[in-house]
């Protein structure tokens, strides 16, 4: 369970000489998993390729996954652009204050719930679990966002998504299975409940929090919808999914990206639509593209925690 | 699941309250814990409770300059008229059918992929395989949709390939997303896409606790490749699939937001358009509030019903701990 995904296939007991047929199966095997790997990567390489190459060059076709005239042209561009520049900020801003507030509030609602002496362990527990069966719906929500006064406000970032209850229980579930005897001597030591979550639990959470930190981290940077439906009437709210999310919908919804939607401004920086695109594309995919091999372990470790149990 | 762990633990470690009294005395005693939590309670009634009430505008003619008082009440008109209406249905047929795509496509492509690794000789092409599978689960929607419309344009990679392989002449390249009716299919792939990889985890996982002797046993007996895939390891998951199936049969009303929202246009809308959409459309852009809250709360009700339904089986089938 605890190296789960990660290769004690059970296939390493008999090792004799494969048979043909062994053989040609492993030989298709590898070929179809190559061929999906190529189907995966290749949209992703294109957009990078062409986020590379000389826009005007783009415009002729014929980019695959490797730019023909390599230019940094685009990226001077789109960084040049104010507008992006502080779009970046703000996805930085929201992905570092949104998952430090959730992972630590997540924790410590987590640990109370966790304590099997708590009189308000219950009515907290379903209290939370009660929210993941009724959603009030999106217009609700709205209404109920513009009357708390967060409508054009960064904290709408923050605090609606607050703490999840799929965390919740992930968390519960590691500490849970943390030995009872660590926080008995704590409490001995006369340290108070804080300071046993915060100097000795914690610490012992770190790989389940590194997970959590992982999911809300990808949720803040990859979220639209809030910019979207609360701040899209202020500039200085804007994120840069956001700004992609408004490039995509202005771009010709059918088809060519080259042909459609002649930029005036763009032309005369000597980049187009569609590099401009393709380069706000990786400039708004990079980051978590760079994280998440590093968190793989964890996740994998977090994804099964609850899943798979006996 | 709740209920079994609470009253386990409890019974070996505290004696119910017996009074009031005794409540509010270990209340004092527990205020660390009290005062960590409560501020959460209380957040989460905020945010995730008080908006329920907004549910009443389903049975109001809405009008937002009106106060709470003055809200003139329909009581099921705007339900009557929902179900009457012709795009509503449409858009109920959308989402059912978008789910039931996603639903069936995801599961199947994610069991084979795991049978398909499990199958690697090679520890390390394993480990590049899902790394790569993985990446577009990290990706926003924002940015697939972006990739999926590149790809499905007229000069995108698909209509290249086409044309290279003679299935249609260089000039009638295909507008994918202007074909209302691909508009599943084109979601369906662009899902699998983005989740296959992510999916695989639980059934590898499931995988690796399969005992080994089974497939030695399976293979002494002669069990070539597919057979020891068929009658080992597909039934050694078979439990961790019924148990998904069933909770993501719960999830049929999500047919998802982000992914319609991006990828639909005027030309597809009759095929794109599911509840979530429906709403949005009359909520913020007609500013008609009781007729989207409706749509969100039959939504919403219809869910937790079949939510409620899916875990009650799932967990009469599993018994371990599914949430």
């Amino acid at each position: 369970m605890a190296n789960s995904a990660s290769g004690t296939a059970p296939k390493k007991i008999v090792r004799r000489n494969a048979s043909i047929g062994d053989r040609i199966f492993d030989s298709l095997n590898i070929i179809f998993l190559s061929l999906l790997m190529l189907v995966t990567l290749y949209p992703f390489l294109n957009q990078l390729a062409l986020s590379f190459n000389q826009a005007m060059d783009s415009i002729k076709g014929g980019i695959y996954i490797w730019p023909r005239h390599i230019s940094f042209e685009n990226y001077k561009y789109v960084f040049k652009d104010n507008q992006v520049y502080h779009a970046t900020l703000i996805s930085v801003l929201r992905l570092v204050v949104g998952t430090a507030f959730s992972v630590f509030a997540t924790a410590i609602v987590a640990y109370t719930i966790s304590r099997p002496e708590f009189v308000l362990r219950k009515f907290v527990t379903i209290a939370f679990v009660l929210t993941a069966y009724i959603n009030p719906g999106i217009i609700p929500d709205f209404l109920n966002i513009r009357d708390l006064g967060l409508v054009n406000s960064f904290w709408v970032y923050v605090w609606p998504g607050l703490i999840g209850v799929f965390t919740l229980i992930l968390i519960r579930s590691f500490i849970d299975g943390l030995p009872e005897s660590i926080m008995e001597s704590a409490r001995i030591d006369g340290a108070g409940e804080f300071r046993t979550l915060i100097s000795i639990v914690m610490p012992l959470c770190l790989p389940v929090l590194a997970t959590v930190g992982l999911f809300t981290a990808v949720y803040q940077w990859n979220s639209w919808i809030d910019v979207f439906l609360y701040n899209s009437s202020n500039e200085n709210l804007s994120t840069l999914q956001y700004e992609l999310q408004k490039i995509l919908q202005n771009s010709s919804v059918s088809g060519s990206a080259a042909s459609g939607f002649a930029n005036a401004q763009a032309a005369a920086n000597m980049v187009t639509p569609l590099s401009v695109r393709a380069t706000m594309t990786i400039v708004a995919s990079v980051p978590m593209i760079i994280m998440y091999p590093f968190l793989q372990k964890y996740f994998v470790k977090g994804m099964t925690v609850g899943g798979v149990k006996g | 699941m709740e209920s079994n762990i609470t009253s386990a633990t409890s019974s070996v470690t505290s004696i119910k309250p017996t009074g009031l009294k005794l409540f509010f005395k270990r209340l004092i005693q527990q205020r660390a814990l009290v005062i960590m939590s409560v501020p959460f309670v209380i957040w989460l009634f905020l945010f995730k409770y008080m908006p329920l009430w907004g549910w009443t505008t389903a049975f109001q003619k809405y009008k937002p300059a009106r106060s709470f008082s003055e809200q003139e009440w329909v009581g099921w008109d705007q339900f009557n008229f929902l179900f009457s209406d012709e795009r509503f249905l449409r858009v109920l047929r959308n989402t059912f059918a978008m789910s039931g795509i996603n639903l069936v496509l995801g599961f199947v492509t994610a069991i084979i992929l795991a049978l398909l690794l499990n199958e690697l000789r090679s520890v390390i092409f394993k480990r590049v395989v899902q790394t790569v599978t993985y990446m577009p689960h990290f990706l926003s929607w924002v940015v697939a949709a972006g990739i999926i419309q590149s790809t499905l344009s007229t000069d995108g990679i698909i209509n290249i390939l086409l044309i290279k392989f003679g299935f249609i002449d260089k000039g009638n390249e295909i507008l994918f997303l202007g074909i209302p009716q691909d508009f599943w299919g084109i979601l369906g792939a662009g899902t699998v896409w983005k989740e296959i990889g992510w999916n695989t985890i639980v059934y590898l996982a499931a995988i690796a606790t399969i005992d080994p002797s089974q497939y030695e046993a399976a293979e002494m007996d002669g069990a070539g490749r597919f057979k020891r895939m068929w009658h080992v390891t597909l039934p050694g998951i078979r439990s961790v699939i019924v148990v998904l199936l069933i909770l993501n049969i719960g999830n049929l009303m999500q047919s998802g937001f982000e992914a319609q929202y991006l990828l639909g246009n005027g030309m597809n809308i009759d095929y794109s358009e599911n509840i979530d959409i429906f709403v949005l459309n009359y909520g913020l852009n007609q500013s008609n509030f009781s007729l989207a809250v409706a749509g969100g709360m039959f939504k919403s009700v219809v869910s937790i019903v079949l939510l409620v339904i899916a875990n009650n089986i799932a967990k009469r089938f599993d018994g371990s701990r599914v949430f």
